[in-house]
């Protein structure tokens, strides 16, 4: 308690730390935000609880680390991932992820988990259990007295993350493949009588889905680090971030991302940082009372 | 019932195909000793795991080259049976079972982690197979009684500790009285750092020094900007942290980043998270506790020098040619040397003697002095900390075998 008492005393004594830990906050939510949008996507297209999305999220980190290694820019990693995650994506459906598609939840979220398993025990003996990062060597930027810093690799790391979300938004909204998604979404059998090719639209969203997360990793490899087995981090929060925002709102799981981000700075810098993902899980928790009692009053149907 | 006779005649028929193995050996000039490990090849130790098996392995080979054990006039070559507990405390027991139950293993090295060798250890006490471990440092593995189990490490309590004596003997240097001293902790929750921070805790308590900072890190630690910004507002003198590789890897990146000056910063697993090669100037002057370094004077007549380790070891494995041999492998190697002049001394291969033997251990070895408290820990061997100068890790800390000045106040 009276570490608490101290620590508020601390924000109350420099107010320039709030500011701080909103933009630490935000940096970090905008990458959480990334990876649930591309569960949402995976989760509101093909009902497919993507339990390795973490996984996805360290492989796209370990492409870039490895190209970087062989001498390519550490910012062209991103596309790197980008594209090679793509493919892994694609290999996994046709693999795995086509034969779980029509199952029950409990079919889809054992495969997907035994995929998580699978991809973190290959990763390690590919690369190691070490953990691993690239340094961009990049300046860092202060302001009010060094109290506020922004890495500008963190920074580069953010708009890319943003200039990956809006492509992707426009691309949704605007395109006949988004157009399609977005059809397939709503009713499948509908989608497929007005002659969508749904197991392509499928096939299209997860590697999509994984290339999102590849292109994640390459970011958070630069600003962050990793290891083969800190996937489930990143799957944690994308269904934290997910389930709070509600499937088919994109803007939803945005803002739920960067909120998260924010909210989880602001609990461990009171509480201590031991409770940072409780403040996550708890946070879930309050948006799921509210939301259930929301629906009580309005009487709607579930979707 | 059934399963036992199962057992039985499985342990029979391991007993025989042992016999005819020896029989075989027999021709040779060495007979086999049969030692037996579960080590983490694969999960999340592996790296660790598999620079344990090597020390293992070249010890082995180095014992060999000079003669062999020589156990009552006859004289034995060590063989290893390994099996890989896949980095699961589990798996790692199931295996000590296997191990002791259907190959007949008297003796056993130690796993790698203190959370795989607090999962054996109930098993070769329960079968009184003496243990000899090289890779658990917890102190809560010495406080359970184990009658079987020695550890040639420095327990987990003394690996930043030495840090805040140096902390007190700076203060007192600049005249001022370590008292004065404000120490910052944040280690992640897990029984290994937890232990750290106790230790910590204690000597500072003792110097009087003032806590300013305790907190605990999350397992699942990408981000330390809300402890760091802490640290920036208290100003410590001190500041301590781990939490494995990540929380190396994140301090030294995020200390550097957010221009943390803290006259003196000590962490764990420095090599482990290479934070020299990945993070060039943001690791300067950082503290890094190891349990040995290659710089140190210590020598025996199988190994030579620590420096003369190194050498040898990077000749026979060329693969870390290009790093340092980590201290994980060289305590695997005084593992092996215990075994030596344990059976030696006892003359006998009956396990009980040789449990006595190795409990009356005292090694001059080149990891360091071996010499076992009644719990079966190490206490003739200091922690060592070093200093990142100029890119180099160099020794710092106890001053009796320090090469190098102190650099404080860092940056």
């Amino acid at each position: 308690m009276d570490q608490i008492l101290f620590n508020l005393g601390l924000l109350a004594e420099y107010p320039v730390v709030n500011l701080k830990i909103i933009i630490d906050g935000v940096m970090i939510g905008a990458l959480f935000a990334l990876a649930a949008y591309g569960l949402a996507l995976v989760w509101g297209v093909m009902n497919v609880k993507n339990l390795a999305q973490g996984d996805f999220v360290i492989a796209g980190g370990y492409v870039a680390w490895w190209g970087a290694q062989q001498g390519m820019h550490p910012l062209l990693g991103v596309p790197a991932a980008f594209i090679l995650m793509w493919g892994l994506g694609w290999v996994v459906y046709k693999l795995l992820i086509t034969r779980v598609i029509e199952r029950d939840l409990f079919t889809s979220l054992l495969a997907t988990f035994g995929l998580a398993i699978m991809m973190a025990q290959i990763m390690n003996l590919m690369f190691g259990s070490d953990t691993q990062s690239i340094n961009l060597g990049y300046e860092t930027l202060y302001f009010a007295d060094g109290l506020i810093d922004v890495p500008i690799a963190k920074l580069i790391g953010v708009c890319m993350a943003a200039g990956l979300a809006a492509g992707v938004i426009t691309f949704m909204k605007y395109s006949r493949m988004g157009q399609a998604i977005r059809a397939t979404a709503q009713d499948s059998r509908a989608a497929r009588v007005m002659g969508i090719d749904t197991e392509k639209v499928y096939a299209f969203t997860f590697s999509l889905n994984s290339a999102i997360c590849g292109a994640a990793g390459a970011i958070i490899v630069m600003v962050w680090v990793i290891q083969p087995f800190y996937g489930i981090t990143y799957s944690v929060r994308a269904f934290v971030i997910v389930t709070a925002a509600g499937l088919g709102n994109l803007p939803g799981v945005i803002t739920a991302g960067l909120g998260i981000g924010a909210a989880e700075q602001y609990g461990s810098h009171i509480f201590g940082i031991g409770y940072q993902q409780a403040i996550a899980v708890i946070l879930l928790l309050l948006v799921l009372v509210w939301r259930l009692s929301q629906q009580r009053k309005n009487r709607q149907v579930l979707k | 019932m059934e399963l036992r006779k199962l057992a039985l005649s499985v342990t029979a028929t391991a007993a025989l195909a042992l016999s005819a193995s020896a029989a075989q050996a027999a021709s040779h000039a060495c007979e086999e000793l049969h030692l037996g490990a579960a080590i983490s090849l694969t999960g999340k130790y592996a790296t660790n795991g598999i620079h344990a098996q090597n020390g293992y392995d070249y010890a082995i080979k180095k014992i060999d080259e000079a003669g062999g054990v020589k156990v009552d006039g006859k004289c034995y070559n060590f063989k290893v049976t390994y099996y890989d507990d896949e980095s699961k405390g589990d798996r790692g027991a199931t295996l000590a079972e296997r191990l002791i139950n259907q190959d007949g293993v008297q003796y056993m090295l130690g796993p790698y982690s203190s959370g795989l060798t607090k999962a054996i250890a109930p098993v070769t006490e329960k079968y009184g197979i003496p243990m000899v471990e090289a890779e658990g440092a917890s102190r809560s593995l010495f406080n359970k009684g184990y009658k079987y189990l020695f550890a040639v490490l420095s327990t987990s309590e003394q690996y930043l500790a030495s840090a805040i004596t140096l902390a007190a003997e700076q203060a007192t240097k600049n005249g001022g009285s370590p008292s004065d001293v404000k120490v910052a902790i944040a280690v992640e929750n897990d029984p290994f750092s937890l232990d750290i921070r106790a230790g910590v805790l204690e000597d500072a308590k003792k110097l009087g020094m003032k806590v300013v900072i305790d907190e605990k890190l999350p397992r699942d630690l990408s981000d330390m900007t809300a402890i760091l910004t802490k640290v920036k507002l208290v100003k410590p003198d001190v500041l301590i942290v781990s939490g494995h590789s990540k929380g190396a890897a994140t301090a030294v990146r995020q200390i550097g980043e957010q221009k943390i000056s803290v006259p003196m910063v000590a962490i764990t697993h420095c090599e482990a998270a290479d934070v020299t090669g990945n993070f060039g100037d943001f690791a300067e002057s950082i503290l890094c506790s190891t349990q040995w370094a290659e710089t140190l004077t210590y020598e025996d007549p199988i190994f030579g020098t620590a420096a003369n380790y190194e050498t040898e070891f990077k000749a026979t494995y060329p693969e870390y040619a290009e790093k340092k041999v980590p201290y994980q492998t060289a305590q695997a190697s005084a593992a092996v040397y215990v075994f030596k002049d344990a059976f030696e001394r006892a003359g006998t291969l009956d396990k009980d003697a040789v449990r006595d033997a190795i409990a009356a251990t005292d090694l001059k070895t080149f990891y360091g002095d071996i010499r076992f408290s009644e719990a079966g820990n190490n206490v003739a061997k200091p922690m060592v900390l070093r200093q990142i100068q100029g890119g180099e890790y160099n020794v710092v800390a106890p001053s009796a075998f320090a090469s190098h000045e102190l650099v404080w106040p860092r940056n």
